[in-house]
């Protein structure tokens, strides 16, 4: 039952933005009591129905992957993380919404991941002007943008955020969510964003089967 | 007149000081991060601004510029306004930033700060009680107080960096001690730790599966009670969570088997890395630098010991004892008080070049390994106190390097210090430091092949 139906996504993101908060989320439905620091990767599983509700309704495994470590590591360190990026299904980019940087690297981190073959010093862009759009308009793998945080940012601040995610957004080819990892009411059922999740990850299998 | 003229210079200098202190921070340090408080960017640029221009005041002391009384004002001004950066602002803004990042203290941070910024006093000023480092003319609040105890902390400090780099400078430089690692090694680990991601990524399907169906049949909301209830949960088998337990305990120790697998691998690929750099030509000269480096680290423990065992502090400075050597041994006659001069001038130029570059980059890998976005405002702001604690002690021991006649400066102002003292604590922590580096380095590379062997 388990290997045939194997669907593997990663969730990458710089250290501290909430990514062990928001797979433990994902997973136990729980908020995650008290996060530490990743050391190498955790992996996660979540139960997931395939076209609920249909008679070809079918449950699967989601398998998320949480990368630790920032995109400014050693070299030692980015080419034993590789060893992770083999066959992935999807990929799940997450920023924290108070902090700007978070949100610029994570075209460093996407390309870490896509060019997994090529050597991992080699083809990382530094600022989203050299950036290519045209790569992620035909990249197979599908992404998911999510800003964590949400609940720190100032009423007055929230429209400017939103409009710089709106951006991310278009050049990743992605759909986005904005959420609070500790706040399940986020995910819940018949909310938009768990509607744009179970999109995703339908999105995710489809592809390959 | 030329007081003005030499106080514009003054300033110049200083702000293209702050001006490098503040693209260090923000190019260097904070290039991952996002710097919010700008607080801690200011406090951190004028820290060193003050410590390089006590740097420049010596060079300016050796070289004769300005006329003499600007520099003693200069130099007691900045030696004011360090103390009071050093021992006021930086430790009330750790203690601020401290305080905010701890979520019960929110409401009375000013409060909370306050008291950490007298805690520390407190103890700031218990440190001067076991060192015999004043003479007893001194009052109480004589600023001869806070510079001594500035000085034993940073010549700590410079003692037991400058004991380790002796010793790690060698090890890391030369290829001799590099472990033996082949692909193939990379590669096993590397399929070891697949194998062991995959066996918790089972283990936690079948946990979540199994949760998954006790919720549907309701097993966990039914428990039973009452006296039956409690015959009946003692004879039927609770399948469900006990299984769980178990599972779960399995999954927590293949998670810390998958961490150290992790950290294995990171290790030997950055040997494979060291490997590959030490056949290039660099890594060639590197590798040769590193020998004659071997023999000064042994050279300096000796001298360390030497200090130590005779109670010889050394009265005369490198330059005048070579001008000596040079002079009365090998018969060379030339103008002593030109070379005097310009040898001290160099040598202090290096001194000082050398300690301020290896203090920055010894600040940036410290900062790198250690910080996150939660404790980077806490930690730039120790390396601060560090740099100018450190600083400082370098002016106090670098008395012992210049000549006579510029030394007189340095004294004036630092006041009646014991200098003895001082560099009688540097030779015993730089030799407990540089002991314990060896020890410490032995055991790790020791361990190392054992570990890999294991495996």
């Amino acid at each position: 039952m388990a290997s045939l139906d194997r669907v593997k996504v990663l969730v990458l993101g710089d250290s501290g933005v909430g990514k062990s908060s928001l797979v433990h989320l994902l997973c136990q439905n729980q908020v995650l009591g008290n996060p530490s620091w990743t050391v190498g990767c955790s992996v996660d599983v979540r139960v997931q129905d395939y076209r609920e509700g249909t008679p070809e309704e079918k449950t699967y495994y989601i398998e998320l992957w949480d990368v630790g470590g920032s995109v400014g590591s050693a070299s030692s360190v980015k080419s034993t993380r590789a060893v992770f990026y083999n066959s992935v299904n999807g990929i799940i980019l997450v920023h924290d919404l108070t902090n700007k940087k978070s949100s610029q690297n994570l075209y460093r981190w996407s390309l870490e991941a896509l060019n997994r073959d090529s050597s991992p010093t080699g083809v990382i862009v530094s600022n989203s002007s050299d950036y290519d759009r045209e790569q992620f308009a035909e990249n197979p793998v599908p992404l998911l943008l999510i800003g964590t945080k949400f609940d720190q940012i100032p009423e007055t601040k929230r429209n400017e955020v939103l409009t710089r995610t709106a951006f991310l957004s278009e050049d990743f080819n992605a759909e986005e969510i904005n959420l609070d990892c500790t706040n399940p009411r986020y995910l819940a059922a018949g909310t938009s964003n768990a509607v744009k999740l179970s999109r995703f990850f339908d999105k995710v299998r489809r592809l390959l089967f | 007149m030329s007081f003005f003229v030499d106080s514009v210079i003054m300033f110049t200098s200083q702000v293209l000081f702050f001006g490098f202190g503040w693209l260090f921070f923000m190019r260097q340090l904070f290039k991952d991060y996002e710097v919010r408080q700008y607080v801690v960017q200011v406090v951190f640029s004028v820290t060193f601004a003050f410590s390089c221009t006590m740097f420049e005041l010596i060079i300016f002391e050796i070289l004769g510029a300005l006329s003499s009384s600007s520099r003693y004002f200069h130099w007691k001004l900045n030696l004011y306004v360090i103390l009071l950066v050093l021992i006021f602002v930086v430790p009330f803004y750790i203690g601020y930033f401290v305080v905010s990042n701890i979520r019960l203290l929110q409401r009375q941070k000013l409060l909370f700060a306050c008291m950490v910024w007298f805690t520390f006093m407190y103890f700031f000023w218990k440190l001067g009680d076991p060192f015999p480092i004043l003479s007893p003319k001194h009052g109480i609040l004589s600023i001869e107080q806070l510079i001594s105890r500035v000085g034993v902390i940073g010549v700590t400090l410079m003692a037991l960096l400058s004991g380790f780099g002796a010793v790690n400078c060698p090890y890391t430089y030369m290829s001799y001690f590099l472990r033996n690692v082949t692909d193939s090694d990379i590669l096993a680990l590397e399929r070891r730790l697949l194998q062991t991601m995959d066996m918790i990524v089972s283990k936690k399907k079948r946990i979540a599966m199994t949760r998954r169906q006790m919720y549907q049949r309701g097993e966990d909301q039914n428990k039973q009670t009452g006296f039956w209830g409690m015959i009946k949960s003692v004879t039927s088998t609770q399948t469900g969570s006990e299984n769980l337990s178990l599972i779960q305990q399995e999954v927590d120790a293949l998670e810390e088997l998958s961490r150290q697998l992790f950290l294995e691998t990171v290790d030997l690929q950055a040997t494979k890395e060291r490997i590959e750099y030490s056949k290039t030509f660099q890594g060639k000269y590197f590798n040769f630098l590193g020998y004659f480096f071997s023999i000064y680290c042994v050279w300096k423990i000796f001298m360390a010991t030497i200090n130590i065992v005779f109670d010889r502090v050394g009265k005369t400075d490198p330059v005048t004892r070579g001008i000596e050597i040079t002079v009365n041994y090998l018969g060379i006659q030339f103008d002593v008080k030109f070379w005097s001069q310009h040898i001290s001038f160099i040598l202090v130029g290096i001194i000082i070049v050398t300690s301020i570059r290896g203090l920055l980059i010894t600040l940036t890998k410290f900062f790198y390994a250690i910080s996150s976005s939660k404790s980077s405002n806490v930690i730039v702001l120790v390396l601060a106190q560090i740099m100018g604690m450190y600083f400082v002690s370098s002016v106090l021991l670098m008395r012992m390097s210049m000549p006579l006649e510029y030394r007189s400066i340095v004294t004036e102002v630092l006041g009646e210090l014991q200098f003895n003292f001082y560099h009688r604590w540097f030779d015993v922590i730089f030799l407990v430091s540089a002991l314990s580096s060896i020890l410490f380095l032995y055991l790790a590379h020791k361990q190392a092949p054992e570990k890999h062997m294991a495996l």
